[in-house]
């Protein structure tokens, strides 16, 4: 493998730095989706600091991984990844969904474009296929480089994945990667309770996707999903289960912001 | 005159971009010998996408295409290229200005058996509320292959209605296509005829048959959006009415555009397009036409009703 454990520490700290961003983001008395963009702090935050290929300061260049956030109401958390690289300065975080702010609620290309945002979504359901639809034309030009798609659980009750799922099998696309959070969670309580999804990974292995199921929330297990589907010749899928995080649209009181704070790391 | 087709002259115009251009890309979903999208897919069979019976996945994946530098015709009939998937261009398309050439095939009544199900009555309506899109609705063969062109040449998503017909043309083959600009067919000092789609030769009839009674001026507009007042003042020049036709409907089509760019003109207005009602099957497209009153003799009477 190639990653050690000095490696994973530093991704855990930096996840760690993910969500203290995110907090930030967010502010005191205000909503936020702060349970679904915990739970994939992780995979991002080992994304964006080890396995994708990207450069700030060279942002458009043409063999970069991407990544589609499919799930797209945790915009918050791939803000605080690219804010953590280097994409914009930190304290815009703090200006997320202000009026005069280039970080708008949900990923959005004119806006936050040239600042790491590769593609539009909020719409659930959409990421997977535009994810297909770049992988397809990357190929063509014969750029080897990596799509990545983070979708939710929830999300997974949306027909057009499925319809993604399918066209991705057809074209034999293997330099795409589908991530699945698997945080139990969907805005109006447990996925299971409101529309039972059934068994994901079955799914996803009838409609001819490799599945790596990992614990998004064990480091080195990610990482091993993550250069796992590398090997994979046809398509890749992690699943990430992640502890459920409790919250699809909150906001923090004064009290929980400062805890937050102090436990990821407090430069407040 | 030797009859021509809209669809043709769009499948050429796709192989001919597709000659000078590795970038364009075309996507079908399971009608490319209807849309002729397989024209293409014959000449460049690596460049052609078939993503099955599936035109929201389509349009997202037109939507990925682009966003990493290909210039993807999304292809389907008009009626589930702009409705079936409207949210996929709408949040992945609309939103982010993304080079996406959506192309709306069998347009209008134009797939006359099919029925309401498959006639586009609305296309026009709700692609021209998006922004960022631009909507090109032409009049002839020849036009259909000049609009593809510069549906390609422009950066920003397009939106292209394109009717099934075998018709004669009505422009030239290499008469000039530009975004925007109303084309003035005929000249006519008393009433303006703004007509879209194959409404613009039925309104080179009306004018005809007007001779020696009203002078009417016939304008073609090719483009639905973006529409610019000071434009249209200009093409309709001196005349005094405004008669709008379209195989669309009266709510949200062109007449409405025109009525919002003449806002506050003293222009009187007449529409001839159908009336807030849906499409159904007949056995030619003629009989359809009249049926919903699409007609040059509509047009007429809306010529007359003004004058009077």
């Amino acid at each position: 493998m190639v990653f050690d454990k000095e490696v994973a520490g530093r991704l855990e700290d930096k996840a760690n730095a993910l969500r203290k961003n995110v907090v930030m983001s967010v502010g005191v008395n205000y909503p936020g989706h702060i349970g679904g963009s915990f739970s994939a702090a992780d995979i991002m935050a080992a994304l964006y600091f080890h396995k994708m290929k990207h450069d700030p300061k060279n942002r458009y260049m043409p063999d970069r991984d991407r990544l589609v956030l499919s799930k797209g109401h945790i915009a918050i958390l791939q803000y605080a990844a690219l804010a953590e690289a280097g994409y914009f300065p930190m304290e815009d975080l703090a200006k997320t969904k202000q009026l005069s702010s280039f970080l708008q609620g949900h990923p959005d290309l004119i806006k936050s474009g040239e600042y790491g945002v590769e593609a539009g979504t909020g719409s659930l359901g959409q990421g997977l296929s535009i994810g297909v639809g770049m992988a397809y034309g990357l190929r063509m030009d014969g750029i080897f480089c990596k799509v990545y798609v983070i979708l939710g659980d929830g999300e997974l009750a949306e027909g057009q994945v499925w319809e993604a799922a399918m066209a991705a099998n057809t074209f034999g696309l293997d330099n795409l990667v589908a991530i699945v959070d698997k945080n139990d969670k969907q805005a109006q309580g447990a996925v299971k309770d409101r529309f039972d999804l059934g068994g994901i990974p079955e799914k996803w292995k009838a409609f001819g996707w490799h599945v790596i199921e990992i614990n998004g929330h064990d480091m080195a297990d990610v990482l091993k999903g993550l250069y796992g589907a590398d090997k994979f010749k046809g398509k890749g899928l992690d699943i990430a289960e992640a502890h459920p995080a409790g919250m699809h649209n909150a906001s923090l009181t004064k009290e929980q912001y400062d805890q937050a704070m102090a436990t990821f790391g407090g430069r407040a | 005159m030797s009859l021509t087709n809209q669809r043709v002259t769009y499948g050429q115009a796709l192989i001919d971009l597709g000659r000078e251009n590795n970038d364009i890309v075309v996507l079908d979903a399971d009608l490319g010998s209807s849309t002729m999208g397989r024209m293409f897919e014959n000449e460049f069979p690596k460049r052609h996408i078939e993503v099955g019976i599936a035109e929201a996945n389509m349009t997202s994946i037109g939507a990925g295409l682009a966003l990493v530098g290909k210039v993807p015709f999304v292809n389907s009939f008009a009626v589930f290229a702009s409705g079936r998937a409207f949210d996929q261009i709408r949040q992945s398309i609309a939103i982010g200005n993304v080079n996406v050439k959506i192309v709306g095939s069998s347009a209008g009544l134009s797939d006359f058996g099919d029925g309401a199900t498959h006639q586009s009555v609305e296309d026009i309506a709700i692609m021209r509320s998006l922004p960022n899109i631009t909507v090109l609705s032409p009049c002839d063969p020849n036009e259909a292959y000049q609009a593809t062109i510069a549906a390609a040449k422009h950066k920003g998503p397009v939106y292209l209605r394109i009717n099934r017909i075998d018709c004669p043309n009505v422009t030239k083959v290499d008469a000039p296509f530009v975004i925007g600009q109303p084309v003035v067919m005929k000249e006519g000092s008393d009433v303006a005829v703004l007509a879209t789609g194959y409404m613009v030769r039925l309104a080179l009839e009306a004018a005809q048959s007007l001779e020696g009674k009203v002078s009417v001026k016939v304008v073609n507009m090719h483009t639905i959006k973006p529409l610019c007042r000071e434009k249209l003042l200009a093409a309709i020049g001196g005349c005094k009415a405004v008669v709008t036709a379209e195989e669309h409907s009266v709510i949200g089509g062109l007449g409405s555009a025109v009525a919002e760019a003449l806002r506050s003109s003293p222009l009187p207005m007449e529409f001839v397009g159908i009336n807030d009602v849906f499409g159904r099957s007949a056995h030619n497209y003629a009989e359809l036409l009249e049926y919903f009153g699409l007609t040059s003799g509509s047009i007429e009477q809306a010529v007359l009703k003004l004058k009077a």
